[in-house]
């Protein structure tokens, strides 16, 4: 079997990203400061963000959800990848990324978008974002929201906490979450 | 499902051998502009594909109509002598490459896709780099060449 220099496939890779014809175009962050991240884009913008991604599971996800041109294409996701890393050091306290829910239930969309005011290194609760879409009663589907949510980091389930200040849970991990909101000053 | 891969998997899992393929076929100078070409049209085909079967032969196939494609560009008026079935690593279904042999590349490829592949002619006019109507006209006229051919026989 012919070895494929990495040059050759870094410029089809790039091609593919520039062609306008991939579903998704996605890499792996191998070394941000909570882990491996898979990160996707589609044409219309950011569609996933994924702690700990096993590749295989994830782009069948994907391939499934978008439509199966799904290729890893870093040089797509590099205006992501830069604004992670400007979160990451501190130095971005606002995402300003187009946002791609389309295959997000409505009900959860309007949780993601509640969600999505609340500012960084603040937080609130699950029975307060469940009030602000309208359904007060609905704090565990509002969890459920959270847990489900595409784009984890980005849209910050990691600010939503219990009535009692406790941190609750997270889908990326409780650890994970702690750091995020150290990282934000929201924690001591 | 449809049974048809992430594209990072079905490219993953044929860069090589297309590569090796391009290599032997059209040099190594020219087989680094092949690849890119042949999976440039394979991602614009693969949103249309109905099943996930025969995908290497699918793409083999692709990268032979690049290798035509791009002697056709540079040496408009030479012979073609490029015959995709004539090698041990032939890309077409088996069974219909004897048949095929002596048909242009292009009409070649339109019947073996057609109907060794069955895929239809939005997919086939991608993957030739053309579009469906000239896969469907090239795919026709193959297919009464080869009427004609077994009437003279």
């Amino acid at each position: 079997m012919t070895g494929v220099p990495t040059l050759l496939d870094e410029r089809f890779r790039t091609a593919a990203a520039a062609s306008g014809e991939l579903d998704v175009a996605y890499d792996v962050l191998e070394d941000t400061p909570v882990g491996p991240l898979l990160v996707g884009v589609s044409e219309r913008g950011l569609c996933r963000v994924h702690f700990d991604p096993e590749p295989e599971a994830e782009l069948d996800l994907l391939a499934r959800v978008f439509g199966p041109r799904v290729l890893r294409a870093p040089k797509a996701l590099d205006r992501v990848r830069r604004e992670l890393d400007e979160y990451f050091a501190g130095r971005r306290h606002a995402f300003d990324l187009e946002l791609d829910l389309r295959a997000t239930p409505e009900f959860h969309r309007r949780v993601l978008t509640e969600l999505n005011r609340v500012e960084y290194g603040h937080t609130t609760t699950y029975g307060t974002l469940a009030a602000q879409v309208g359904a007060p009663r609905a704090a565990r589907a509002v969890g459920t929201v959270m847990n489900r949510n595409p784009l984890p980091i980005v849209l910050p389930c990691h600010r939503v906490v219990g009535a009692n200040g406790s941190l609750t849970g997270y889908g990326g991990g409780l650890d994970r979450k702690e750091w995020l909101l150290r990282l934000e000053g929201a924690l001591l | 499902m449809s049974g048809i891969p992430p594209f990072e998997l079905f490219y993953d899992s044929h860069k090589g051998e297309v590569l090796g393929f391009l290599r032997g076929r059209a040099g190594r100078d020219r087989a680094d502009d092949l690849f890119q070409e042949t999976f440039l049209r394979a991602l614009r085909a693969y949103g249309r594909l109905e099943h996930g079967e025969h995908l290497r032969a699918w793409v083999l196939t692709i990268a032979s109509n690049a290798i035509v494609d791009a002697a056709r560009r540079e040496r408009p008026t030479a012979e073609l002598t490029t015959d995709p079935a004539s090698e041990d690593d032939r890309p077409a279904v088996e069974e219909l490459a004897p048949l095929t042999d002596g048909l242009p590349p292009k009409e070649r490829a339109a019947v073996v896709l057609r109907y060794g592949y069955d895929l239809d002619y939005d997919a086939i006019g991608a993957a030739l780099g053309s579009n469906e109507q000239a896969a469907r006209q090239a795919a026709s006229a193959g297919v009464r060449r080869l009427r004609k051919e077994k009437k003279q026989r």
